[in-house]
């Protein structure tokens, strides 16, 4: 990762960026944010749609900000630092999406305490 | 024998032990940090997306989030996030003054945001919503409060570099501590998208 001859900047995994891009970053995080608010503030959108539209505002935002503020790319030395984040959110996707699919199946199957385990077994 | 294998791992040592790091390695050995902090963040997630119905009979999301207020700490982190990359540039340019007076702005954002989520947070416990009131409120609370202890932190860290800026000057050892600051700070910013959107947008639904 480190060779010899590498600028003596602090910030090798990670690129520099300038004004413009930091400019470009919080515009859009403004109009993103503003945008999730409308969509639950506004009852414009129909109700079932609301939380699809506000992941995905959310995730664009992230992506506008891991871009555009933490400078994050496809260059060769960033390699490590991108791998790392790939796998943390892997993990991340499986501690939430797990944890909700469990917790979520253990509600449903486990509410009716007056149910007879033959019952239960008959259900599943 | 590989040259070329010999030739870079022995400048990969003297890179390491003769002062000639750039600074690059502590800067991912704090990523890897700032990653492992995420995990913690996305099991506080999960925590509060398992309780979040569990309110016992207390008040839910809908009825307690202020939503404009929300969004006022939400612009305040956002502004903090964008005058620290002001700071970040600075730095570069080596514009010590300059970098002085951005840390001093991000650092002002910083504490208007924690001083609006301490207002929330005893409003809440005032109303009889505290933490002890249901599930739901104990994961918000550990959540939420768990952000804005790392704010906190930041904090004091931006005053300790601040310190440091103006006493030491932008040498590389200030450079590579404020480079790692500013990753946090910004990963900050990232985990408050996910609280405002998926706990206080999403409650208000």
């Amino acid at each position: 990762m480190s060779g010899a001859n590498s600028h003596s900047s602090a910030s090798h995994d990670f690129g520099h960026g300038d004004l413009k891009t930091y400019w470009v970053g919080f515009l859009f995080s403004l109009g993103l944010t503003a945008l999730s608010f409308a969509a639950v503030m506004s009852g414009m959108i129909p109700r079932g749609m609301v939380f699809p539209a506000i992941t995905v505002l959310a995730v664009a935002q992230l992506l506008v900000q891991v871009i555009f503020f933490l400078h994050l790319g496809t260059a060769p030395e960033q390699r490590s630092t991108i791998t790392i984040l790939l796998l943390t959110l892997l993990l991340i996707g499986v501690i939430v999406f797990l944890s909700l699919w469990v917790m979520h199946n253990a509600n449903i199957n486990m509410m009716p305490t007056q149910m007879t385990p033959d019952q239960a077994m008959a259900r599943s | 024998m590989d040259l070329t294998v010999s030739a870079r791992s022995s400048a990969y040592i003297h890179d390491a032990h003769a002062g000639h790091d750039d600074g690059s390695r502590t800067v991912l050995g704090f990523w890897v940090y700032l990653m492992s902090d995420c995990i913690i963040f996305g099991t506080l997630f999960a925590t509060f997306g398992v309780l979040v119905d569990n309110i016992a009979g207390g008040p839910t999301g809908r009825e307690l989030f202020d939503l404009p207020y929300v969004g006022g700490e939400t612009l305040l982190l956002l502004i903090s996030s964008f005058t620290f990359g002001l700071a970040t540039l600075n730095m570069y340019a080596g514009r010590k003054a300059s970098v002085l007076a951005w840390l001093a702005i991000t650092f002002l954002f910083g504490a208007g945001f924690i001083g609006m989520e301490i207002h929330e947070f005893a409003h809440l416990v005032a109303e009889g919503a505290g933490p002890d009131r249901s599930a739901f409120l104990s994961a918000y609370f550990t959540l939420v409060g768990t952000h804005g202890v790392h704010v906190t932190a930041g904090l004091i860290w931006m005053a300790v570099m601040t310190h440091q800026v103006w006493r030491f000057g932008l040498d590389g050892t200030v450079k590579r501590r404020l480079t790692c600051l500013s990753l946090f700070w910004h990963f900050l910013d990232l985990v408050w998208i996910c609280v405002f959107t998926f706990v206080c947008l999403r409650g208000a639904i």
